[in-house]
């Protein structure tokens, strides 16, 4: 292998596969349903509702991954999910509490329970299997004591804007009829700011070391993500613009792949992940990771709790079921080991929208929840497939 | 003698690269035949095509074996003719008992149920032969690793053995293991078994082996006849490198300090999970700027534990003792303030402990120091990219480029990423646990230099390692440990191996 074979293009893709591969099997699957839909996919109106629908999903996959990562799991978030739903919901609904107070409040108990569980993951060296099964059980069992079994609610508007609320238009009026121009102002600035930043980064690296990434390559993934960028938030702006929690998801994706990529933390996340015992022997203080990122998982269990409550205007008993499930599926679609050390944050996220492309587009042409459930764990077992396929030949 | 064996002109390809050139070797019933040749010099990939890991018709060539061509499909079909192959990596399964491991795969049984009484009573046959006093119940897991060995030797005498192939046996045995080892070979010998040794260790060669074929790059250099008359070592190492090495140790002029860089007093460790074993008693070592003191002893003798102890307390329970760097007394208590205090430990198994595999060379380099890459937690890839270079330019890693995984890296390489870890935290005094173990001699001698090179840059080295010959080379002054104790120390015009023997064996 030389520099030059080094620069080229197809040598770069081949052995960055993995990372592109599945945002191609998203778009795939995107096409594949706005014509089956009768182009109903990629209306307006739809993909806000799947934004919203796909939101709590998302932000646990981000969690669960760094928990992945570091060598664990967590099975309790989808009961976590609920616990906190009803938590809100008491807190605001039957004491009257103000949701200003009440949000922080639970995000601050959702880091508490992952923390109680990592307690006993990294200090104690329960597997996490185990420690977070039984959370799975307990925290289930507390959402209907808490409930006394019934659903609580309705919430009051300000705290459903969480879920259901869009970015207000403060540029309204300037084009005529429904347009959010507010929303695709930042679509666009997004759009530029992208590979502004992209091309300070590789000048950075430039200065010290060849860039990997071809020219023509990097050149051609912002034109191709700006365009659409800019493509969704049209979409949107002519609906009723961006919502609050896309906005919300946004900022946090873009914290996550910046602690995982660029920080300390997170390279030590992936070391711990890697190769517990010489991240250990290289002074990494390997339990207090471990610790941290069931914390972490849990607060945002939290606010995905939160923000499922917020949509369904309800605490219901059966919220959070099988939550779980589905967020571990999205980590490992996205291309996350089992064994940890290995996993992107925007893999887990594209995973996560392609499990929830698949099931509204499944929906919309009306396969049945049964044939649904099939079809996804196969999705499943094929991408893993592809993983270990892939990592064989290399 | 009538020869078992004969590869002709043998050659292997695998893409992009040929990793055996028209190699041939004849092996005589009988006799034991040493494979030798640096890491990557094809002697494995040799044993796996005569085995049928490769089966036939990837390779080119002939294999000639028992009176006639052979054209193996899989290991089964080669182990059917009686050619037996035991790996470096021992394939026992832990949680199994002797009996179980022996005839795993080859079960004494009828219409799939296991006759266990036979099944007992062939490996207590079996364990006699080989001199193994267990009892076939035991669990693999409950014996040592020179135990397990003879285990696999048993599975192997088990299958009607006529050609036996040891991938490097000794490797992660101690001394007496080692020779008890030696002393079978020579034993199945007398009993008409043939033999293929794959070894690095020359003084076991010249030990047991009658003749020697060596490999460099992928194509057979020659073959010695040991019987003929007394070959040395030299003349080994000459044809495995290509060049004549007058000096395995590469040349030091010691410019040591004379006070002490640091300094262990009264350390003690306990077991952990026996707690009235002392594995650490009461242990007071120093070390001088720019000098290499060794640490001699048998495996189990309490070096790495006390390595592991001091370092960060890493290993072992009701820790005790002083450690002083530059005559103050340091906290060790964690590993982040042993390396903080100036420390580095280099540890003996650089897979397990040492590397993250599925991680780049840049990623492994960085991990002990990323304050030393990053501002306010932030990492700054540039300038670890460039410490990489740094140090592959500076130690030699033999690699395209830096972010490539460390995985795919030969062990001499790897190790050499374990060392540019820790010189890249920037320790005042390194302790290196085999820090040539399982590489070749090129690699080794490359290793030697750069340990120089630290001492000359006045650090302090504590070197430990099972090759006396090693110590005995490298090292000023060398302490001998054993039971968990220094027994003594000599200076290195005294030290002999006979000497550092007889103050292990001096209860």
């Amino acid at each position: 292998m030389t520099d030059t074979d080094n620069k080229s293009i197809g040598y770069y893709l081949r052995t960055h596969i993995r990372e592109y591969g599945m945002v191609v099997a998203l778009v795939a699957i995107l096409a594949f349903f706005q014509v089956l839909t009768d182009g109903i996919m990629l209306k307006p109106v739809n993909l806000t509702n799947l934004f919203l629908q796909n939101s709590y999903i998302i932000i646990m996959a981000v969690g669960m991954l760094l928990v992945i990562v570091g060598g664990h799991i967590d099975l309790s978030v989808g009961s976590v999910v609920g616990f906190v739903g009803a938590l809100a919901a008491v807190m605001i609904v039957n004491w009257d509490l103000p949701t200003l107070f009440v949000v922080p409040a639970c995000l601050v108990v959702g880091a508490i329970i992952g923390a109680a569980q990592g307690y006993w993951v990294a200090y104690w060296r329960i597997p996490s299997f185990i420690v977070t099964l039984a959370g799975m059980l307990v925290f289930k069992g507390l959402t209907l004591a808490l409930l006394g079994g019934a659903s609580v609610g309705p919430f009051p508007p300000e705290f459903q804007a969480m879920s259901s609320g869009f970015l207000p238009d403060i540029f309204a009026g300037l084009i005529e009829g429904r347009f959010n121009v507010f929303s695709m102002t930042i679509g666009v600035v997004l759009a530029a700011l992208l590979p502004i930043l992209g091309l300070r980064s590789r000048a950075k690296q430039a200065k010290f070391a060849a860039v990997d990434e071809p020219m023509a390559f990097f050149a051609a993934k912002h034109a191709i993500a700006g365009l659409a960028i800019l493509y969704v938030t049209y979409l949107l702006s002519t609906y009723r613009g961006l919502p609050n929690i896309l906005v919300i998801m946004a900022l946090q994706i873009a914290l996550f792949t910046f602690i995982t990529n660029s920080t300390t933390l997170g390279r030590r996340i992936y070391a711990l992940g890697g190769n517990e015992k010489a991240a250990k022997l290289s002074g990494i203080n390997t339990k207090r990771l471990t610790f941290l990122t069931f914390a972490n998982m849990g607060m945002l269990a939290a606010l995905a709790g939160l923000v499922f409550a917020a949509r369904l205007n309800t605490a219901t008993p059966k919220a959070g079921l099988a939550f779980e499930l589905d967020v571990i599926a999205a980590v490992f679609i996205g291309g996350a080991s089992m064994s940890g050390g290995v996993g992107k944050v925007i893999g887990a996220v594209v995973g996560a929208l392609i499990m929830g492309v698949m099931n509204n587009g499944m929906s919309i042409i009306g396969v049945g929840i049964d044939w649904q459930q099939v079809i996804k764990g196969l999705v499943l077992l094929a991408a893993v497939i592809f993983d270990v396929y892939n990592k064989n030949k290399a | 003698m009538d020869t078992i064996l004969e590869m002709k002109n043998i050659t292997k390809t695998f893409p992009g690269v040929k990793a055996l050139d028209d190699v041939s070797i004849k092996v005589e019933r009988g006799e034991i035949h040493a494979l030798c040749g640096e890491n990557g010099a094809g002697k494995s990939t040799l044993m796996k095509v005569l085995s049928g890991v490769y089966p036939h018709g990837t390779y080119e060539g002939d294999i000639l074996y028992d009176g006639g061509v052979q054209e193996f499909k899989d290991i089964r079909d080669s182990e059917d003719r009686g050619i037996i192959i035991i790996h470096q990596e021992l394939a026992l399964v832990p949680l199994l008992s002797i009996a179980e491991n022996i005839f795993l795969g080859n079960e004494i049984a009828e219409n799939g149920i296991v006759n266990w009484p036979a099944t007992f009573a062939r490996t207590g046959e079996l364990l006699a032969k080989v001199g193994l006093k267990e009892n076939p119940a035991t669990l693999v897991t409950n014996i040592g690793v020179g135990k397990q060995q003879l285990v696999e030797i048993a599975k192997a005498l088990s299958k009607k053995v006529k050609l036996l192939i040891l991938d490097e046996p000794t490797a992660s045995l101690q001394e007496n293991d080692s020779q008890k080892l030696l002393d079978l070979l020579l034993e199945f010998k007398a009993q008409g078994i043939t033999s293929i040794l794959i070894s690095h260790k020359l003084n076991e060669i010249n030990r047991v082996a009658d003749r020697i074929t060596v490999i460099r790059d992928g194509k057979s250099i020659s073959t010695l006849d040991a019987r003929a008359g007394k070959i040395t070592e030299d003349d080994i190492v000459k044809d495995m490198v290509g060049r004549d090495m007058a000096h395995r140790y590469p040349e030091r002029t010691p410019n040591i300090g004379s006070e002490k860089l640091m300094e262990v007093r009264n350390w003690s460790a306990t077991h952990p999970l026996h707690p009235e074993r002392k594995v650490v008693d009461n242990v007071s070592i120093d070390v001088a700027a720019g000098e290499v003191v060794g640490i001699a002893g048998l495996m189990g003798a309490g070096r790495t534990e006390l390595a592991m102890s001091i370092f960060g307390k890493s290993y072992g329970t009701d820790i005790s003792g002083e450690v002083l760097i530059n005559g103050k007394a340091v906290d060790v208590s964690t590993v982040e303030k042993a390396i903080a205090s100036g420390l580095a430990y280099v540890t003996e198994d650089r897979k397990e402990m040492g590397l993250i595999l599925e991680e780049s060379i840049t990623t492994n380099i960085t991990l002990a120091n990323l304050g030393g890459v990053s501002e306010r937690g932030v990492l700054n890839d540039g300038a670890e990219r460039s410490v990489a270079e740094d140090y592959r330019n500076k130690i030699n890693i033999r690699t395209p480029n830096v972010g490539q995984k460390v995985v795919n890296l030969s062990g001499g390489n790897q190790q050499k990423v374990v060392l540019s870890k820790w010189l890249f935290a920037a320790p005042e005094v390194l302790i290196l646990d085999e820090p040539t173990r399982g590489i070749d001699v090129g690699a080794k001698y490359e290793i030697y230099t750069i340990i120089n090179q630290l001492a000359a840059d006045g650090k302090g080295v504590i070197m430990i390692s099972s090759e006396m010959p090693e110590l005995l080379g490298m090292c000023d002054r060398i302490y001998v440990m054993n039971e968990g104790e220094i027994k003594g120390q000599l200076a290195a015009k005294d030290a002999s191996q006979e000497a550092i023997m007889r103050m292990i064996l001096k209860a």
